[in-house]
């Protein structure tokens, strides 16, 4: 996973409250067998409307989504995640997310930054003149070029991942040893369990 | 470590601590992965691209099992017939392909030992007490059944067990389950837990780990207590266990991926002292009267929508719950049923023997007893049986149940998932009743619109008999 410490650049200014992951990823394409590819079933329904926010000429490859309250909420469908981030997505500015999604988010690599509906309203109209935001992870702040300054929280193991672009099994395995040792213990003592297709 | 009474959950987690954690999550290790073709392409593709191994290849099995049809799968000559649905085609081709390339055991779809996850597991040996077992899968749960703390993960996780050999846990709350005095007639081991289910509800387990316990769960045979543990889940419970016993070490002894020689005295030592010891506390206890357990069944769209075949569907009003009266009155809609009719006079036009939870040899030898000499009635349409694995299939038609099932009007398939979820092929049509021995009877589970009552083996050989859902007891 890629290291996320800086998001600069456009957000698309779409705004939506309660989107739910059927509407990031409808269910038929949830029989691929990879994780990419998916931004093409990003919001497809959304995108049958020619006139669609998702694929102007200037919103095209926009780092940043805003979005209204309980963004991703309905299913665990990881899909979500990975369909936003195959349409470049590396962060999404909103009032609140649903848990699952804002799990999903981190575990591959994309910044679910929580702020007032205020201030989302605010960096929707800077969005929508075609001037770029600014996400610091490091100091916690979302910045414009006209002076806005809005800072944010976030769980201080979400921000050590991201910043790391650390996944769980990169975490794990930074306990390696430890397993190693487990591993050693168990096989010592209880070899049969260690076997397993081996027998 | 404290001299303080543990539950057998709490023994198997503290025997699989890596390293605790400040936040009271720890790194567990797991033992028995299990790997079919629905959760896991993802997870290999996402090893592939960090160049990362598996690193345990031999603490994983795969077998494919969700999209499989149940029809024919090789041809007179040995050739593959192929899939038509070419995204399942797809995702059976990716598993067939990653499991040789990252070491996996692989159990190929035309293979004896093929059949359904939940039923390889146990039947191999691969499957053992006190082990950690999961598998991206709900119905993990039902490898509890051997005294193992089994339970279902998502994608992310598959992959972290397959680059790790552990999971980033947090310890479950506890729960037992005892049935107290004796098992009626005609009364088995589903209709026990669905009754359980219907008493705590589908949510009544969430964020536990439930133990079943006492002489009603002591008294089953393995492949019963495995049909209990699958449907924990439905009860919300990630997992649910019996402590292993003579019978459980039996039923191992001699399994193909079971220890041998001194490692089974060894391994046999170590199950003895898996038990919840005398004045181990659990955080919830439930107690039921087996008295008021009866041959049951699913009425409704949530596995706790059960009743005694000898009841009548429920009128929304005659639940206390506001929320729980509105869901019965659109389950009820769903359903096409009606308050007041009785159970016993509503039409079945499908009926599915098959599934994690029933499609194994005592399950099929319980369904033949009822139709021996039998035939299914003439508004039954569709009758399937889908044994759990080749070896179950081989094993009952040796004893010739496939012939009893034929004779009377059933199609006797290849093993898989098939209608408990039709990824396949095999679906219940819209609007259509299903006699189903499966586990979910949630709205358009076994298709578009198909209507599902989930019963017993035994009761959906007698709903097959009479064309209607009916009590087993009467034949």
């Amino acid at each position: 996973m890629d290291k996320l410490t800086q998001v600069d650049g456009k957000a698309i200014p779409f705004g939506a409250k309660n989107v739910d992951t059927d509407i990031i990823i409808p269910a038929k394409w949830l029989k691929t067998i990879t994780r990419e590819g998916l931004g093409k079933g990003a919001f497809e329904t959304l995108r049958e409307d020619p006139d669609n926010i998702f694929d102007t000429p200037e919103n095209q490859g926009a780092p940043i989504l805003l979005a209204g309250d309980n963004f991703g909420c309905g299913s665990s469908r990881e899909h979500a995640a990975w369909a936003l981030g195959d349409l470049g997505i590396r962060a999404v500015i909103a009032p609140s997310y649903s848990d699952i999604f804002s799990g999903n988010a981190v575990k591959n690599g994309i910044l679910p930054v929580v702020l007032p509906q205020e201030a989302v309203d605010r960096l929707m109209a800077v969005a929508r003149g075609g001037d770029p935001i600014h996400i610091d992870l490091e100091a916690q702040t979302v910045t414009t070029e006209f002076q806005d300054r809005f800072t944010f929280e976030i769980d201080p193991f979400r921000k050590h991942c991201l910043m790391g672009g650390l996944d769980e099994v990169s975490l794990t395995l930074e306990s390696s040893e430890a397993i190693d040792s487990f591993e050693s213990r168990r096989a010592a003592a209880q070899g049969w369990i260690s076997a397993g297709t081996n027998i | 470590m404290s001299s303080r009474p543990r539950t057998l959950y709490q023994k198997i987690w503290d025997d699989h601590v890596v390293e605790s954690r400040d936040d009271g999550t720890a790194i567990i290790y797991i033992d028995r992965h299990l790997v079919h073709e629905v959760t896991s392409p993802q997870a290999f593709e996402a090893l592939r691209l960090a160049g990362r191994p598996v690193r345990r290849p031999e603490l994983t099995l795969a077998v494919p099992d969700h999209n499989l049809p149940t029809t024919a799968r090789r041809d007179a000559n040995g050739g593959k017939i192929p899939i038509e649905d070419p995204q399942s085609a797809q995702q059976l081709a990716a598993l067939e392909k990653n499991a040789p390339e990252f070491g996996i055991r692989y159990i190929g779809d035309a293979d004896a030992e093929q059949g359904i996850v939940h039923v390889v597991g146990p039947e191999q040996g691969f499957s053992l007490p006190g082990t950690t077992i999961v598998c991206g899968d709900s119905h993990t749960a039902s490898h509890g059944g051997l005294g193992a703390l089994a339970f279902g993960i998502g994608t992310s996780e598959v992959e972290h067990v397959l680059a790790t050999q552990t999971l980033l846990l947090q310890q479950s709350k506890s729960m037992e389950v005892r049935v107290e005095g004796k098992i009626g007639p005609g009364v088995t081991a589903k209709d026990i837990i669905m009754h359980i289910i219907g008493v705590i509800g589908a949510a009544g387990g969430t964020g536990h780990v439930i133990e079943y316990r006492g002489p009603v769960f002591e008294a089953m045979s393995v492949e019963e207590r495995l049909t209990v543990c699958n449907m924990s889940i439905e009860g919300g419970a990630r997992a649910g266990l019996i402590a292993a016993d003579e019978t459980t070490f039996r039923y191992l002894k001699g399994r193909p991926m079971a220890p041998k020689g001194d490692a089974w005295d060894k391994a046999l030592a170590y199950w003895k002292t898996l038990q919840s010891d005398p004045g181990a506390e659990f955080d919830t206890s439930i107690v039921i009267d087996a008295a008021a357990i009866a041959p049951s069944v699913t009425w409704g769209t949530s596995p706790e929508d059960v009743l005694q075949i000898t009841g009548v569907v429920p009128a929304p009003e005659s639940f206390a719950d506001e929320n729980k009266q509105t869901a019965a009155a659109k389950s009820l809609e769903y359903m096409g049923l009606t308050p007041g009719t009785p159970l016993t006079d509503i039409p079945v036009e499908n009926v599915f023997i098959g599934s994690c939870t029933n499609s194994r040899i005592e399950d099929l030898r319980a369904a033949a007893e009822v139709l021996k000499g039998r035939r299914k009635a003439d508004n039954v349409r569709w009758a399937i049986v889908v044994p759990g694995s080749g070896l179950v299939k081989a094993m009952a038609e040796d004893e010739g149940l496939d012939q009893i099932f034929i004779e009377a009007g059933f199609e006797w398939r290849e093993p898989g998932c098939s209608a408990c979820l039709g990824m396949n092929p095999d679906k219940v049509p819209p609007g259509e009743r299903c006699a189903s021995t499966s586990n979910r009877n949630f709205v358009g589970r076994q298709g578009p619109g198909a209507r599902t009552h989930l019963v017993s083996p035994a009761m959906a050989a007698a709903a097959a008999v009479k064309g209607r859902l009916t009590d087993v007891r009467e034949l």
